[in-house]
């Protein structure tokens, strides 16, 4: 069910549409309702070249809606709060511009499907950071510097690096088939996000820790059956699935079915 | 008895960027039971738009650098105001802090040797800038996330905004008081310390490089508790903003543009910062456009680039090119980098500069230079703290970051916000466990204070009529913009002064619909009281403060005066009036004023 012009501040009037004639006016179809159940709103909103999605969103709580549910904070690509699905596509509400758009085509916009809602374009995302608890975290050894630091060379860090531009919109968990139909499958998946900040530990020049086992048997790393879906959505344009999680896979592989690791780990065991 | 969730706890550290993640991971690791509260997701508060870097005199790649000089720039590029001793106590201890990150998992860019890399950075006499390409924030405020997440010691509130600090019978903070965002519900806390972590106020101002969450909050917290700030009518405005498309006005360019080797222009092409050298800087910059690209390739064979003054002098000598009818079609100067660096080296070093020009105004700046301009970006002044403890001046109240007032003076310099936050989060942190250990009797809640707090923030639901609250708050933006911007005038801010009673009266009368769920209408009407308690004492110091000193520009007093160098301005929050005094500033003993006044030649 579609509703035009709905209750709340600022009801959109003709008197306010002639006020910004010459302007150009945006269909938005925005979900709006909470976990029992909701549906798409319609606004009709002015906006100017160069605007972005998260703009008109604003612009709706401003002027039509105050209580629209929106996270956002950075307006900059850089913080990943404002995540939705724009026309069905997952996306930074904060780097999509308008100008994308077909013009005079209405514009959907609905909150994340991975995850539960809590009101509007807002979801639960608690899934990610309860992960992130299960992680073990870094270990290092002594610093090898004579100065008491440690020393690194960038061409070790690189690729630690490249993990580390993420900024946490969770675009990727959403689009990961093992879980966005999947409820079930959260409590042993760990999702990409998490498979790149592990490789990022496996890789990190000082950590002396292993989780090459835990990545494939706590966090789920065998569900995952690359088709890349995940690289596809980052907006930081890490490559999540060939730098990530396949050399992931194949430290996996090595540990578990090498026959010389074998007869190491039987060794270990037996002490 | 109102409704809602209680907790209790020694230490509660309220928000949860750089600074608020150091004190809870300190207070935490010193025994304390802590608690984190954070107005936003763990992870998305500002530190994480933190482009350039973290100061720390390290060495690394000039070797010359040691602390004093860093503890002479931050003076000198405060103008004096600084509280010496925090200035000091950040010097001596930031290297250190850094360490302790890259221990902590931080992957910073590297030296040929495998030592931290550090950059040039505007007011700094050495690179010193600790850096990740320009995503410094982000890296920063992920490894401490992740460091207390992975200790796990530490209980975090997200998407929790806390709306009144409470108090005991002796005047001490025991609690503090708020509503979870999510569901609207309302949650106490009982403790024996508090921890100030909540950033600055720069969401008040229309062109600003801030988001929705920094509205003061913790400095009107601490007003209406009875607690001082200082130096409030010091307010940075970045040199370097976005200014086209409308859209992304004010979002930041990092100063790190320059420090890799960008300059700014105006229409003509000329460098104009040469003509804009102040006296105090003279001594150290360069004179012409040959010296100054010298100086990029070696510190030692010449001075440093007048593009690189502290941000205080680079954004008044935009506004005056743009003033006099030098500027750019939309109202800003040019800041070009792509004459001046291989495309792939603006690439790797710039990044998010690149991406974000590219993406939001279809620049691209390897090929053409960014229009700029000043954007509100930082909040100097803050919550009075001591220096060794960040103790605020009532008890069991502590700040850190940017919501604490003192470190930087008249006019920060970049990268010494990582730095400060790093520094003094740690020392709160630690301070807070230690009073809430020395604290006996377990704390309880007032539950007057409760009530009087749920009337205050309940109102907007009961009004039938009444304005939007996102009206009132732009109006307040543009109002601050034109009245109380970067150069400000008698007049305009004895206007201001008047508006805002029209404004606070406006405030008082709004109108929210739906329910308390994750109802942002509802929350910008909680934060529009700060806003306007906070940027009331902004103005009110500004219009005493008679002379023109680093953040603070008077057209009607253009020079700085020797008599305002030895005051701060106290704001307090008395008989329901924002009331702002001279207080006498700290003075540094003989032999750091020695380090100060220094010429280095």
């Amino acid at each position: 069910m579609t509703i035009t012009n709905p209750g709340g501040l600022g009801q959109w009037t003709e008197e306010r549409r002639g006020e910004q004639a010459g302007q150009k006016v945006a269909t938005m179809r925005v979900w709006r309702g909470d976990a029992t159940g909701g549906r798409f709103e319609e606004f009709e909103v002015p906006f100017e070249d160069g605007e972005v999605v998260l703009d008109i969103l604003h612009r709706i709580q401003a002027t039509q809606a105050s209580d629209l549910a929106v996270r956002w904070n950075c307006k900059a690509g850089k913080c990943g709060s404002c995540s939705a699905e724009v026309n069905g596509k997952p996306r930074l509400t904060c780097m999509t511009r308008m100008n994308i758009f077909e013009p005079g085509a209405p514009i959907t916009v609905n909150p994340l499907r991975t995850f539960p809602v809590i009101k509007d374009l807002v979801t639960d995302v608690s899934f990610n950071y309860e992960v992130a608890k299960k992680i073990p975290p870094l270990k290092t050894g002594p610093p090898a510097g004579p100065d008491g630091h440690h020393r690194m060379f960038q061409q070790d860090i690189d690729r630690g690096q490249e993990f580390r531009k993420c900024i946490e919109c969770f675009l990727c968990q959403n689009v990961c088939h093992v879980i966005r139909d999947h409820e079930e499958n959260k409590a042993h998946f760990a999702g990409p996000r998490f498979f790149i900040r592990l490789a990022e530990l496996e890789m990190h020049p000082l950590d002396t820790e292993d989780r090459t086992n835990l990545s494939q048997d706590a966090f789920g790393l065998g569900y995952c059956n690359i088709t890349k879906c995940c690289t596809e959505v980052c907006p930081e344009h890490i490559h999540i699935t060939d730098n990530g999680i396949i050399p992931l896979k194949e430290r996996v592989m090595s540990a578990k079915y090498d026959p010389i690791s074998r007869v190491i780990r039987a060794i270990r065991r037996k002490k | 008895m109102i409704e809602r969730e209680t907790h209790t706890y020694d230490v509660v550290v309220i928000g949860a960027g750089g600074a608020g993640l150091r004190a809870a991971i300190e207070a935490s690791g010193n025994g304390a039971k802590t608690a984190l509260v954070c107005k936003s997701l763990l992870g998305k508060a500002h530190t994480v738009m933190a482009e350039g870097g973290i100061a720390a005199a390290m060495g690394n790649v000039y070797a010359e650098d040691n602390w004093k000089v860093h503890f002479r720039d931050t003076m000198r590029g405060g103008k004096f105001l600084n509280n010496w001793r925090m200035a000091q106590l950040h010097a001596q201890e930031a290297p250190e802090r850094v360490w302790e990150l890259e221990n902590w998992g931080a992957l910073f860019d590297r030296t040929p040797d495998g030592r931290i890399l550090q950059r040039d950075f505007g007011g700094h006499r050495y690179a010193r800038l600790a850096h990740v390409g320009d995503r410094t924030g982000l890296e920063m405020i992920r490894t401490l996330q992740q460091n207390l997440v992975g200790v796990g010691q530490v209980d975090v509130f997200m998407e929790c905004t806390m709306v009144e600090l409470l108090r005991d019978d002796s005047g001490a903070v025991c609690g503090a008081f708020g509503y979870w965002r999510p569901t609207g519900e309302f949650i106490s806390f009982a403790c024996k310390a508090v921890v100030m972590a909540t950033g600055g106020i720069g969401r008040a101002w229309k062109v600003t490089s801030n988001s929705w969450e920094y509205s003061g909050d913790g400095h009107a917290m601490a007003l209406r508790a009875g607690a001082e700030l200082i130096d409030m009518e010091f307010i940075q405005f970045h040199p370097t903003g976005m200014v086209w498309p409308p859209s992304v006005r004010g979002l930041l360019v990092t100063e790190s543009v320059r420090g890799d080797g960008g300059v700014l222009k105006n229409k003509f092409g000329d460098r104009f910062m040469f003509n804009y050298v102040p006296d105090l800087f003279r001594k150290e910059t360069a004179e012409t456009e040959e010296e100054a690209d010298r100086w990029y390739k070696d510190h030692s064979a010449a001075r440093r680039t007048p593009d690189l003054l502290p941000r205080d002098e680079v954004a008044r000598a935009i506004n005056s090119e743009v003033k006099a009818g030098r500027g750019t079609p939309h109202g800003g100067v040019f800041l070009d980098v792509s004459s001046r660096l291989p495309a792939d080296v603006i690439r790797r070093r710039l990044p998010s500069m690149y991406h974000q020009f590219l993406e939001l105004a279809d620049v691209d700046i390897t090929k053409e230079p960014m229009e700029i301009g000043p954007t509100c970006h930082y909040t100097m002044g803050g919550i009075r703290a001591e220096a060794e403890t960040e103790a605020a001046t009532i008890p069991g109240l502590f700040a850190c970051g940017e919501s604490a007032g003192g470190m930087h003076g008249a006019n920060r310099l970049g990268g010494n916000s990582l730095s400060d936050l790093l520094v003094f989060g740690k020392r709160a942190g630690e301070a807070a466990a230690q009073y809430a250990a020395g604290t006996s009797g377990a704390p309880s809640v007032p539950e007057t204070q409760v009530t009087d707090a749920v009337r205050g923030v309940l109102g907007p639901f009961e009004r039938v009529e009444g304005e939007n609250p996102y009206v009132v708050l732009q109006d307040l933006q543009e109002m601050l913009h034109n009245l109380v911007g970067i150069i400000r005038t008698e007049g305009e801010l004895k206007e201001a002064l008047e508006m805002f009673h029209s404004l606070k009266d406006r405030a008082s009368k709004v109108r929210v619909t739906g329910t308390r769920a994750y109802n942002p209408g509802w929350n910008t009407s909680i934060d529009l009281r700060n806003m306007l308690m906070v940027a009331e004492g902004c103005t009110k110091a500004a219009l005493l403060r008679r002379e023109s000193r680093g953040g603070h520009t008077r057209d009607d007093y253009p020079a700085p005066d020797p008599e305002f160098a030895k005051i701060n301005h106290a704001v307090r929050y008395e008989n329901g009036e924002v009331t702002v005094t001279a207080t006498p500033l700290p003075q540094m003993p003989d032999d750091l004023r020695q380090i100060v006044e220094e010429n280095p030649e």
